[in-house]
């Protein structure tokens, strides 16, 4: 090893670690404070024996088992147990969000803006910016782990003993330091700070579905993915180390190649080739809404497909549901069913729910995007030629509900295709596209929100996705710590009738458009009169 | 004493050759002008030098080391600005500062308070609030503080007003006299033509024509404007006269510098009224070693 190449790198690491500072404390405190809301909300709501056995037996469902991985410990059920089967896998999977959006920023994201060429001008080492990154990520993943341990002993509940809390922290420690490792190799391959994100978005969305349709079906695919890995741990109730150092070391493995690939390379490249454009504009791009789309052409085609495909892993899980209702009598007592209803379809329309807020996430996005291009300047660029600001602004709106309806008409469908192909008895796919359409209403709120918020606060967009989160968090996962109904109905998902197994609500659906046409009027207006930024 | 010097320098990025056999070499005390037109290989150049590219062939050493492999020692050396600064948008200028003197492991010095005052730059605002001339100064004032023996300058100035362009012009000059080396890239010739002691020109990765200024004159045109008694004739036909004109009775025309004695020999014999040469400008040159090559 060359000392020369990571000259200075103790410098940088402070320099990233004082940069990111608040961002850290909010993202670890954030997953501190909501690992312990669950474990008190557990230990209060589910305090009898006889309750956490009766939601054990839930936990069979290969629907359940696709979204937590597979249930173990069934047969005592402790709060313990609930707490890792059902929130480290999910804990985990927004670990490695963090991990990718803070790493990507911090090494391909200034490679990009050229800030790295300052630094790089120093006498700094080549493989210092890379170094002080991962020095910093490792340390604030085991800050995370040991943070989350000492919480969870601290809250001193029986079966949340120190072994298991060290292992629970420790499990999402290493599944952060994993990503922060993968998005290093990514960044070293993609030209740019998005296409990084991007890769590791795509990544850690496929470890998912790897390990969802492996633990439903077969172990040995399971194991491919690191989620896969993580979810064997069995926290609480056997405590296997073997995932974490599994994970470990495959993070260092991806550390080493992403050093090699770093040092081999020259500034700014990438080794994946960026093609040649276009020399001229086409037809629809000198369009404002021509121009929308075709500046978020790969982050459409990549969310359509990652809707089809999301909707079909859950489609896929249909069929083990259908039997495991038809074996289970306690289950056909537990729901009683609707005349003319399926028990499998009953629990279509939770899954639509789900399909349709993570259909409004590029809804959003292709929304939000309005934001982004005015404080960087390019707004300008269109209204200062003749194009009015309703206009721009409508254009992107078309984008962003298009868009949506697409995402989601691309999920029910998944959904519907891949169920039908592993069901007995089919439902129609009219029926799930019927359920998966009721759910527009709730995304023309969330994007109307946007709207308002560009047009009259720019600065606070976050609460836009704030709020879908919220609703994710009431509406997902409300029966389970069983909110009470007002706090469910504060999200616009909240209203939407659960077809097939209620009847439409016109009413419901009448008002929530009602509502979201109000909230765009108003956000147009207050667009036409704010000033416009950036430049 | 050359401080700086490339060798056959290619730098090839795949298929395109954006250097294809550089030379120069920037001597001990003086400002070496580095010109030519975007995309000629002129940043190509000097990014291989700060060791952040890798050199395809060829040699790229400065003060006699490697620019790739000693670059960490090399550095502490040399300043650098780019022409496109970028700066964290969340960090003052101030602490911008800062930063680049500890990365350089030096104690901060009064020379930061004296330029940070003679480039007007008011180093406590954030640098995302920062116009593209403020960010420039924030990279010039961490360079010239930093008592490098060697500036890397690439279109320093670009986003500077004609003031600050000054005290950039003062700042390279104090440098050379404290016996700093300059490598200045540019495409404002004005500037280089005040500034550099020699330049050389890169077109297509190739350096096209170097030397000094005076030098370089002599390979060109020198602009005449004559008026004469009598009726010149077949002056278009003599050899080293282009561009002949006729404007206001006066003849207005482009002398190559080595036919200058036989052009005004022959002219003299049809009576001289009125006269006016002017020097050929860096952009004379610069523009006779382009024309042609578009089309």
């Amino acid at each position: 090893m060359n000392k020369r190449l990571y000259a200075n790198t103790g410098v940088l690491a402070r320099h990233i670690a004082r940069q990111d500072r608040v961002r850290l404390v909010i993202w670890v405190a954030a997953f501190l404070v909501s690992t312990l809301l669950v474990v008190s909300a557990f230990s209060t709501l589910y305090s009898s024996e006889t309750e956490r056995q009766a939601m054990a037996e839930t936990m069979e469902n290969p629907a359940m088992i696709a979204m937590v991985g597979p249930g173990y410990g069934l047969d005592n059920y402790t709060v313990g147990a609930m707490l890792a089967h059902q929130m480290l896998l999910l804990t985990a999977v927004v670990v490695g969000v963090m991990n990718i959006l803070l790493v990507a920023r911090h090494t391909r994201g200034e490679e990009e803006d050229g800030r790295l060429e300052l630094v790089r001008a120093l006498p700094a080492g080549r493989l210092s910016s890379l170094a002080s990154t991962l020095v910093v990520y490792t340390g604030a993943n085991l800050v995370l782990a040991l943070l989350i341990a000492v919480g969870l002993v601290a809250f001193n509940v029986e079966s949340i003993d120190v072994e298991g809390s060290l292992l629970y922290g420790a499990a999402l420690g290493v599944t952060g330091i994993f990503f922060a490792a993968l998005t290093a190799v990514f960044a070293q391959l993609s030209e740019s700070g998005r296409g990084t994100i991007g890769l590791g978005m795509a990544v850690l969305l496929l470890a998912y579905m790897v390990r969802a349709i492996g633990d439903v079906s077969s172990e040995a695919l399971a194991l491919v993915s690191p989620f896969g890995w993580i979810v064997r741990t069995e926290t609480y109730v056997n405590n296997l180390w073997w995932p974490v150092v599994a994970t470990l070391t495959a993070a260092v493995v991806l550390a080493v190649l992403a050093f090699y690939l770093n040092a081999i390379r020259d500034m700014d490249a990438g080794f994946l080739p960026s093609k040649a454009g276009k020399k001229q504009a086409s037809r629809l791009l000198v369009h404002p809404v021509g121009l929308a789309v075709r500046l978020q052409r790969t982050g459409i085609i990549s969310w359509a497909i990652a809707m089809f495909v999301l909707g079909a892993s859950y489609g896929s899980v249909l069929g083990d549901l259908e039997s495991f209702f038809a074996d289970n009598e306690m289950m056909q007592q537990l729901l009683t069913p609707v005349s003319g209803v399926s028990l499998t379809e009953q629990f279509l329309s939770m899954l639509m729910a789900v399909l349709a807020m993570i259909s409004t996430i590029p809804a959003l996005l292709f929304m939000l995007k309005l934001k982004g291009e005015e404080s960087k300047g390019r707004a300008a660029h269109l209204l200062e030629r003749a194009v009015s600001r309703t206009r721009l602004m409508g254009s992107y709106l078309v984008l962003a509900l298009v868009g949506g309806w697409i995402m989601l008409s691309l999920a029910a469908l998944g959904l519907g295709v891949a169920g039908n192909a592993v069901m007995e008895d089919s439902i129609s796919l009219g029926r799930f596209y019927e359920s998966a359409m009721a759910y527009l209403p709730a995304m023309w709120v969330m994007l109307a929100l946007a709207v308002l918020l560009i047009g009259l606060a720019p600065s606070l967009t976050v609460v836009a996705w704030l709020y879908l989160v919220y609703s994710f968090i009431v509406v997902y996962m409300g029966g389970l710590f069983q909110f009470d109904e007002w706090v469910t109905k504060l999200s616009p998902f909240g209203h939407i009738p659960e077809l097939p197994v209620e009847e439409v609500s016109w009413l419901a659906l009448s008002v929530l458009t009602g509502i979201a046409v109000v909230v765009l009027v108003a956000g147009f207006a207050g667009y036409r009169r704010r000033d416009i930024q950036g430049g | 004493m050359s401080v700086l010097e490339t060798k056959n320098l290619k730098k090839h990025f795949g298929k395109v050759k954006a250097l294809d056999g550089v030379d120069i070499d920037v001597r001990e005390g003086e400002v070496f002008g580095f010109i030519g037109p975007n995309g000629a290989g002129k940043s190509t150049t000097l990014r291989v030098l700060l060791g952040m590219l890798k050199a395809t062939e060829g040699e790229a050493t400065i003060f006699g080391k490697d620019a790739w492999s000693d670059a960490v020692e090399l550095h502490k050396r040399i300043a650098y600005v780019p022409g496109d600064v970028n700066l964290w948008p969340n960090l003052t200028g101030g602490e911008v500062i800062d930063l680049f003197v500890k990365l350089r492991g030096v104690k901060r010095s009064e020379r930061r308070e004296e330029l940070i005052r003679r480039f007007q730059l008011d180093p406590s605002k954030k640098s995302r609030t920062y116009s593209k001339g403020n960010r420039q100064k924030v990279a010039l004032v961490a360079a010239f503080s930093s008592d490098a023996d060697l500036y890397i300058l690439d279109e320093p100035t670009s986003g500077l007003d004609p003031l600050m362009e000054r005290v950039f012009q003062e700042c390279v000059m104090e440098a050379k006299a404290e016996g700093k080396s300059v490598l200045l890239s540019s495409h404002i010739l004005s500037e280089v033509e005040r500034l550099c002691d020699r330049v050389a020109i890169i077109r297509d990765g190739r350096i096209i024509e170097s030397g000094s200024l005076a030098d370089l004159r002599h390979l060109t045109r020198t602009q005449l404007l004559l008026q004469t008694k009598q009726h010149v004739p077949d002056l278009g036909e003599q050899p080293g006269v282009h561009h002949l004109e006729e404007k206001d009775g006066a003849l207005v025309f482009q002398v190559d510098t080595e036919k200058l004695d036989d052009v005004m020999r022959y002219v003299s014999g049809f009576g001289i009224v009125k006269i006016e040469s002017t020097p050929p400008t860096l952009e004379d040159l610069f523009m006779r070693h382009y024309e042609g090559v578009e089309g």
